[in-house]
């Protein structure tokens, strides 16, 4: 039997389909959340053989109003998902398009303690993208941008608002635009890693979200984190893999 | 009839037109959020009644006992003593706090970042929508944290009729002394007000009934600790906030009446949800008329909210004053004892808060702790996170909940209580 996990986020809706017998992946798909995000989860699941689904992510109750799914939170999701991928991992950070969320594992996968950012989506994945909209970079270049900066300059803000206007200031003060881009990278890292380490103290951290397949991002969290950072290949369909996989569970 | 109040809301100079819009707000969030629910005991009747009814029967209530010499006292804090109020034969009415009003207005006379309860107590007023402040004939505000002690100075320019009581900050003897002057004070006030003299016999009957509203709640509590629980946490939240506005003799009543009916419930295994579900303690900022945010998120999400650590609630209403006493003085010591008790965060330290959570975690048999704090509200922002520390350490699972009254941040929210489910559920 096969069976869907369906992770509805604020700028991307991930579906993961999983073989329940042997647990393995059979596909994932990626695509825009867009303003009808019903209309595109509706496009993606067109095709697939109906089984049983599991939705999770910030549009979970529309995917179990619509397609009689059941939902599980983000948060259990990404447990899910990175004890599988990652068995004995010990935390996660999971920077999103609006949301970050840090977790910490007990030593069975289970949730031991987790925070989220509140309504503001500062420091997320929404934050790096208007960054590179003022930088005139494309986002899926952003990372690689920053990391020919130089460190030294810091920015302090994490308003999405305040911070472009220290970036601003920074220019006008002819610093190098690839050294503010990675001093705006590294104070996304500070900030969620003061939120990880309210949370957790292991030795092992997965790091998932889509902002985990910007480079820089990933190079300045393997500094600075002081435990072994793991990111997996894709690090976006992380909560959907969980999902997935909590449906294979169900009796 | 709603002609007739109208005239009445006229008269005591309230914004018609905005009050009419205050009003089907508060209606239709109470039909989405009260009347929604399922298996409600018929007990919640008569709350139901009394919320219909709040600025209109009730109103006219405190306006008929006016004219009787009765004189209403309206209240921010459960600092004030109801005894004393009582015992002068006037009645004291909780203020309007829960909700945003004239947000616009409030922030030309206050900053933007003040907590959301002073806020609407501020909008209230500015918006000319509350009834209750109309009808006061003294208002007392009292300092508590700073937000409110200078929202006073504030205020004092908005009302004619603004009393301000000083409170202690720690719990010293000296401490101790500065509440015993201050209600001395107090009653002095009320019986300039009302031209009563408070004498032995006027306190004793104050302190009965006032005991009396109290034990009536302390058995709703105590059947709250029933699983499945016999009656949901935001009725139980309405009882008590209700608590502060209806007539006390009247609300005494209807509490045990609808506790006898609890209690039938729990005899029968009957509850309002099934026995599975997650059973939550709040702590933190009280919850006043119409803020049902959070235990609607909560009691939405598969879990039921079994106590509530806050003013509005058992911080607010345990323990009773001792009436054995058979001088003034006495039973003034003793309203003191009772009051001085209070685990208010504006109190440094305050350590009895948390052995008070821990305690109530055990006797409610919750699985897990919501930490509510209001945006801005520093003293209990500061103490919920030794507290959330020192609660995990215990193994007890405590989720910190950081918001104010608007519904924008639900969904994150939600997410959050929905997650913090799991955990404790699994």
């Amino acid at each position: 039997m096969v069976v869907t996990g369906v992770d509805v986020g604020s700028r991307s809706i991930k579906v993961v389909t999983l073989d329940r017998e042997n647990g393995r992946m059979i596909a994932f798909d990626r695509a825009e959340t867009t303003f009808n995000p019903l209309e595109q989860c509706g496009r993606m699941l067109r095709d697939l053989i109906p089984g049983r689904i599991v939705a999770t992510g910030y549009g979970r109750r529309l995917v179990q109003d619509h397609f009689h799914a059941t939902t599980i939170t983000e948060i259990q999701a990404h447990a899910l998902g990175a004890a599988q991928a990652f068995p004995g991992c010990a935390s996660i950070l999971d920077i999103g398009g609006q949301d970050t969320k840090a977790i910490a594992l007990d030593r069975n996968g289970k949730v031991r303690k987790f925070e989220m950012n509140d309504r503001c989506a500062a420091g997320t994945g929404k934050f790096l993208e208007f960054m590179a909209l003022a930088f005139q970079v494309p986002i899926d270049r952003f990372g690689d941008f920053a990391l020919e900066g130089k460190p030294g300059l810091t920015i302090n803000s994490m308003c999405t608002v305040f911070a472009e206007a220290e970036a601003t200031s920074l220019m006008a003060r002819g610093c190098k635009p690839q050294d503010i881009a990675l001093a705006l990278h590294q104070s996304v890292v500070k900030r969620s890693l003061s939120m990880l380490r309210r949370v957790a103290d292991g030795a092992s951290l997965v790091f998932s979200g889509g902002v985990a397949q910007n480079r820089c991002i990933v190079e300045s969290l393997k500094a600075e984190a002081g435990v072994e950072v793991l990111v997996p290949d894709n690090p976006e369909i992380l909560g959907a893999l969980g999902a997935a996989l909590y449906a294979a569970r169900e009796p | 009839m709603s002609e007739h109040y109208r005239q009445m809301w006229q008269d005591l100079g309230l914004d018609l037109a905005s009050h009419d819009t205050l009003l089907n707000v508060l209606g239709s969030a109470y039909q989405d959020i009260y009347l929604a629910q399922k298996d409600r005991p018929a007990g919640m009747d008569y709350f139901n009644f009394v919320m219909s009814e709040v600025h209109g029967l009730r109103v006219q209530e405190l306006l008929d006992g006016k004219k009787a010499g009765h004189p209403v006292v309206g209240s921010f804090c459960v600092f004030v003593p109801e005894e004393i109020v009582r015992a002068a034969d006037a009645t004291l009415v909780g203020l309007c706090t829960g909700a945003d009003f004239a947000t616009e207005e409030v922030e030309k006379l206050l900053p933007r970042n003040t907590c959301s309860l002073i806020k609407s107590a501020f909008g209230f007023k500015l918006g000319k929508v509350c009834p209750y402040i109309e009808s006061a004939d003294l208002i007392v505000g009292e300092n508590t944290c700073d937000g409110k002690k200078k929202s006073y100075e504030v205020l004092s320019g908005l009302v004619p009729n603004l009393y301000v009581m000083d409170l202690p900050q720690t719990k010293s003897s000296p401490g101790r002394m500065v509440l015993r002057a201050e209600y001395d004070r107090f009653k002095a006030e009320m019986e300039k007000l009302t031209g009563v003299t408070i004498d032995t016999p006027r306190l004793k009957k104050g302190i009965e009934i006032v005991n009396n509203k109290r034990k009536a709640v302390h058995r709703l509590a105590q059947l709250r600790k029933a699983n499945p629980t016999p009656i949901s946490g935001l009725d139980a939240l309405l009882i008590n906030q209700v608590f502060f506005y209806d007539d006390p003799i009247r609300f005494t009543d209807s509490v045990n009446k609808l506790c006898d009916e609890l209690e039938d419930r729990i005899a029968k295994g009957k509850g309002v949800a099934g026995r599975g579900a997650a059973r939550v303690l709040f702590s933190g900022c009280p919850m006043a008329v119409p803020n049902w945010k959070l235990p609607w998120i909560v009691e939405t999400s598969g879990a039921m909210v079994v106590g509530e650590e806050a003013c509005v609630g058992e911080r607010g209403t345990r323990n009773l004053v001792d009436s054995s006493a058979d001088t003034t003085e006495g039973l003034m010591d003793a309203i003191v004892d009772r009051y001085f008790q209070i685990d208010c965060a504006i109190f440094t330290p305050n350590p009895d808060r948390l052995d008070h959570v821990r305690t109530m975690f055990k006797d409610y048999n919750a699985a897990g702790v919501i930490h509510y704090s209001l945006q801005f509200c520093q003293p209990y922002q500061i103490e919920s996170l030794p507290m959330e520390k020192a609660l995990e350490s215990d193994g007890i699972p405590t989720l910190r909940i950081e918001t104010d009254y608007s519904m924008a941040d639900v969904e994150q929210i939600r997410t959050r209580v929905e997650a913090f489910i799991e955990r404790i559920g699994q």
